[in-house]
């Protein structure tokens, strides 16, 4: 490694996650960068297209612009992270991973549908797990927790939890 | 009014659609009626019609008009609201619009609630999307957080003062009390964002760093306990616990070690702990053993440590799990140039990723092996490359073939070898190559003197094959220009020659001018190249046949060029040998490359930088080399005359001077002993390189007829040798219109005794019958008194089997060329 190399900002960072349909259809995504709509839709436009034209033989990472993606297909939900160039692609795809679990855990036996019908959920849990991009819990009973306590707090509008609040 | 539709409802609706036509339309329709639902200011059913924005946010569909929503949201005292509220502000605001600033309120607000999960949602939308001036205003309020005991709020607020201080990197130091005791938690979160937060500080700030290497002790020790702790079901991923802790705290320790012996001394042990005990059969393990490796090379490291490192980067290499091999490859590019050795034990294992399926892993692979080629593996290496350039998608052979021109440039075993590799790509990437590669190649070419006649030939070849790939044919044009002659004259000793005649050779050139697959800057190679073989080739005719069709082309470029070739052989007929001779070896520029060949359009006026020396019309190979020594040599037999020793007489310019002329004809310089031995050199200064096309673009001086009788014309020819505008230039020309040749040709000048005189030797002593040829003879003449010239030839041959001898005044030169 050059001796020389600047104090680098911002090179071990999330930019951004994105879940997506094998038809393209985005599900969920979340930004820790600040980019207007039109850029934001544009990116997701030309990765989904990038990712969606992989075959299934090939490894997980692809370079994209300056950016490396770390994808991985969970049925038939994509799961694709934007790290900068000097993260760990490996470690990403545990981070993609402890999600997936969340989000089965939470669920039960999550599925797409799950995803699209209840994608607030979705969010909370992510944002119970990553806070700016950084795993801020690495314990997933504690994610979990938190979220249930969380939940418990929403002004019910019936007698049971479960029965949908809006 | 009845209640809006539920979120799950409008969703369940919107997947009905069967058109994206039909879709449009509920949207339309429910934004209407969320729209309307907004105006009334209607609390209740706020967050349910801001749920349902967000969703149709996310299938595409503008929600703008609900970011004022999320603020009434956030501030709401709902929970459900907040939640929602905050949600929608990460989605639909960001710094870029105005409105965002009005959620600073709220979220101090309720980063100081009551409920901790209220101040998570704040500390969290702060940590993501806050602006550089929401962060100044709540800087302090996350700094207390930072200090709280409650751990669920102190991991976030970590996160949120690492956001903070990447948008303002000022208020970094005030962080800095709030971190003293952060490495002593227990709760992983704490512990994991806290590294987070301390490598963010470093890295960012020297000081910083220097102040944090005592951690290194500590960072030790949490990792070791991780390591050898037993079973935690909390923390497990697949038999290690929390890889996400040991990562980071893998990285920080890499910044902290970075330069520095004494931290990293310190977590020598602990590395090589890591990097031998964990269990690699999962991608978790090879996470750690990734992180591991990338801080073993980055500190200073023993080297024992490196080696194992290196070897960890091996195996994966072996690796069943094709993203292992991906992360292996780049880490070796990485440090290829520092442990080059280490990393040539794997050599093999990296060639045979050039046949890996996946493009990455095919790149990194290719970009490796040509940083791990060397003087002793050059010839396998090759194979193997020049094999993978061959099956390679289009994509890499541009980067694949300039890798084998660079490598073999630096590395080749012979030169046949080098020629045999440059043919090899030439033929299977001819259309790839980059653009310089043709100018570098032709360098190439001309510098290895002993291999023209082997490397026209497989040219040749390759182009009767073959004439779509263009860097493929401008080689092979250019190469058959300067060395047609070698090519019919089947001198080849590397293998067998062919058998070519002249007629075939133009034939193919012909060809290219012709064929739709050239392009034009072909179309110029291989018109030169026809030009160039009309000193080389014996039909001339057919040759001056296809440069004039050429002088009404609809190109420009190829015009310009038939028309110029035109000239040279009507008027300048005399210059053609010259102009057209073999190319000398070119000095390597810097840029790689002979800069004549890049600026000038054409080959031909770069070979006019050597010296006017006009050599018989067929030349030996080595002729190249020759033409570099008369630089400085003295070997051009020059026939001088003297300065004449008798005063002037009272008429002035006498021109009295046979007398005083040594007319020995022979090589032999006449002595004499007034001739200024510092002359010589001084009329050779003016010899110097300019290019012949300057002077008579510039000079304009028109010809003339110097002598005419019995059948022998001479003319002469102006330019004037830029550097000295004393010294004008003649060329004779003699011609023969009799019907036999005039042999042992010799001519002779003489001046008046304010000028000198210099003859440089002649083309030929034969004069050819019936204009078949010219012999044309420089001679330089010094002039500083500018007076009118007038000169005394004499002229002798053998014609027809008897002697012949001729004295005769030229009067008549233009004035020009001596004012």
């Amino acid at each position: 490694m050059p001796e020389d190399e600047e104090y680098s900002v911002d090179r071990l960072k999330m930019q951004f996650m994105l879940l997506f349909s094998r038809q393209g259809k985005l599900r969920l995504q979340k930004w820790y960068v600040p980019l207007s709509d039109k850029e934001k839709k544009k990116i997701t436009r030309e990765l989904v297209q990038t990712v969606l034209a992989r075959k299934p033989k090939m490894c997980s990472f692809l370079e994209w612009r300056d950016l490396k993606i770390v994808y991985k297909r969970y049925a038939s939900l994509y799961f694709c992270c934007a790290i900068e160039d000097q993260d760990n692609e490996l470690i990403t795809l545990e981070i993609i991973h402890r999600y997936v679990e969340l989000l089965d855990k939470y669920f039960g036996s999550v599925c797409e549908l799950d995803i699209i019908f209840n994608f607030e959920k979705a969010y909370f849990i992510l944002d119970e797990f990553l806070l700016g991009g950084e795993a801020q819990e690495t314990s997933k009973k504690n994610v979990l927790k938190a979220i249930e306590q969380a939940d418990l707090l929403q002004e019910p509008r019936h007698e049971y939890f479960n029965v949908p609040v809006y | 009014m009845p209640a809006p539709i539920r979120l799950r409802e409008l969703i369940r609706t919107i997947r009905t659609a069967r058109t994206q036509a039909e879709e449009r339309e509920m949207i339309q329709k429910e934004c209407a009626a969320i729209r309307s639902s907004f105006r009334e200011e209607d609390n209740t059913y706020r967050c349910r019609n801001v749920a349902k924005l967000l969703y149709m946010h996310m299938l595409g569909y503008p929600a703008h008009f609900g970011q004022l929503e999320c603020l009434k949201l956030i501030a709401s005292q709902k929970f459900t609201d907040k939640r929602i509220g905050y949600l929608g502000a990460m989605l639909l605001l960001d710094e870029r619009q105005d409105v965002h600033l009005l959620m600073t309120n709220c979220i101090k607000n309720d980063l100081n609630h009551s409920t901790q999960y209220v101040q998570g949602l704040a500390l969290c939308t702060l940590g993501c999307m806050g602006s550089s001036e929401m962060c100044r205003d709540l800087a302090g309020e996350v700094e207390k957080l930072l200090k709280t005991s409650n751990s669920y709020l102190r991991k976030k607020a970590a996160l949120c003062a690492v956001h903070v201080i990447r948008k303002v990197p000022e208020l970094m130091e005030m962080f800095l009390p709030a971190t003293k005791n952060l490495l002593s938690e227990k709760n992983h979160g704490v512990l994991h964002t806290s590294v987070v937060l301390l490598t963010e500080m470093c890295e960012r700030s020297p000081d910083m760093l220097a102040h944090f290497r005592k951690l290194v002790p500590q960072l030790v020790r949490i990792l070791k306990n991780l390591i050898m702790s037993g079973y935690s079901p909390e923390h497990d991923v697949s038999g290690i616990s929390d890889p996400f802790l040991q990562v980071r705290i893998l990285r920080l320790l890499r910044i902290l070690g970075k330069n520095d012996d004494d931290s990293s001394e310190a977590m020598n042990d602990i590395l090589a702990q890591v990097a031998t005990n964990t269990e690699t059969s999962k991608n978790v393990g090879n996470a750690i053993l990734y992180e591991t490796v990338l801080t073993i090379m980055d500190i200073k490291s023993e080297s024992g440590l490196r080696v194992l490192a290196i070897n960890i980067l091996g195996r994966f290499l072996l690796n069943n799990d094709k993203n292992i091999r991906y992360v292996a490859l780049t880490s070796l590019l990485k440090t290829v140039q520092t442990d080059h050795n280490a990393v040539q034990r794997h050599r093999s294992t990296i060639v045979d990723c050039l046949k890996d399926l996946d493009v990455s892993i095919k790149r990194r692979a290719m970009e490796l092996s040509f940083a791990l080629v060397n003087g002793n593996n050059i010839r396998g290496m090759m194979k193997e490359l020049l094999y993978f350039l061959d099956s390679c998608d289009p994509e890499f052979k541009a980067d694949c073939a300039s890798g084998v021109f660079l490598a073999a440039e630096k590395y080749a075993p012979s030169k046949r070898w080098h020629i045999d590799t440059i043919m090899r790509v030439l033929t299977t990437a001819g259309s790839y190559v980059r653009d310089d590669s043709v100018p570098n190649l032709i360098q190439l070419i001309t510098n290895s003197v002993e291999m023209h006649a082997y490397t026209v030939q497989r040219l040749y070849k390759a182009l009767l094959d073959d004439i779509s790939q263009q860097p493929l044919v401008q080689v092979a044009s250019w190469c058959i220009g300067e060395y047609g002659d070698l090519l019919v004259s089947g001198q080849c000793e590397e293998e067998e020659p062919i058998q070519v005649t002249e007629d075939e050779v133009l034939d193919v050139l012909e060809g290219l001018l012709v064929s739709n697959l050239s392009t034009p800057v072909t179309r110029g190679y291989s018109l030169t190249a026809i030009m160039k073989l009309s000193t080389r080739f014996s039909s001339v005719n057919r040759i001056k046949k296809v440069v004039s069709i050429y002088g009404s082309s609809i190109d420009v470029e190829l015009q310009q060029r038939a028309v110029e070739y035109n000239a040279l052989f009507k008027k300048y007929d005399h210059m053609r040998p010259a102009l057209l001779e073999r190319m000398p070896i070119m000095e390597k520029t810097a840029t790689n490359g002979p800069t004549e060949i890049v600026q000038t359009n054409g080959e031909t006026e770069s070979s006019v930088v050597e010296p006017k020396h006009p050599p018989p019309v067929t030349q030996p190979p080595s002729q190249a080399n020759d033409l570099l020594d008369l630089l400085g040599g003295n070997d051009v037999p020059v026939i001088q005359t003297t300065m004449p020793t008798k005063p002037a007489s009272a008429g002035g310019e006498l021109l009295d001077l046979l007398g005083d002329l040594s007319l020995s004809g022979g090589p032999a310089p006449a002595p004499a002993p007034s001739v200024p031995t510092s002359q010589p050199t001084f009329l050779l200064d003016g010899l110097s390189s300019q290019p012949l096309f300057n002077d008579i673009a510039a000079a304009g001086i028109p010809p003339m007829t110097a002598y005419n009788k019995n059948g022998l014309k001479i003319d002469f020819t102006f330019e004037r040798a830029n550097p000295n505008p004393n010294v004008a230039v003649i060329t004779i020309h003699a011609s023969n219109s009799t019907d036999s040749d005039m042999t042992d040709f010799v001519f002779q000048a003489a001046v008046p005794k304010t000028f000198q005189l210099q003859l440089l030797s002649p083309s030929s002593n034969i004069v050819s019958a019936l204009n078949q040829g010219t012999v044309t003879q420089v001679i330089r003449v010094l002039n500083p008194q500018k007076q009118q010239l007038r000169m005394r030839i004499k002229l002798t041959y053998t014609h027809k089997g008897s002697a012949v001898q001729d004295l005769s005044e030229v009067n008549n030169f233009p004035p020009q060329s001596w004012q």
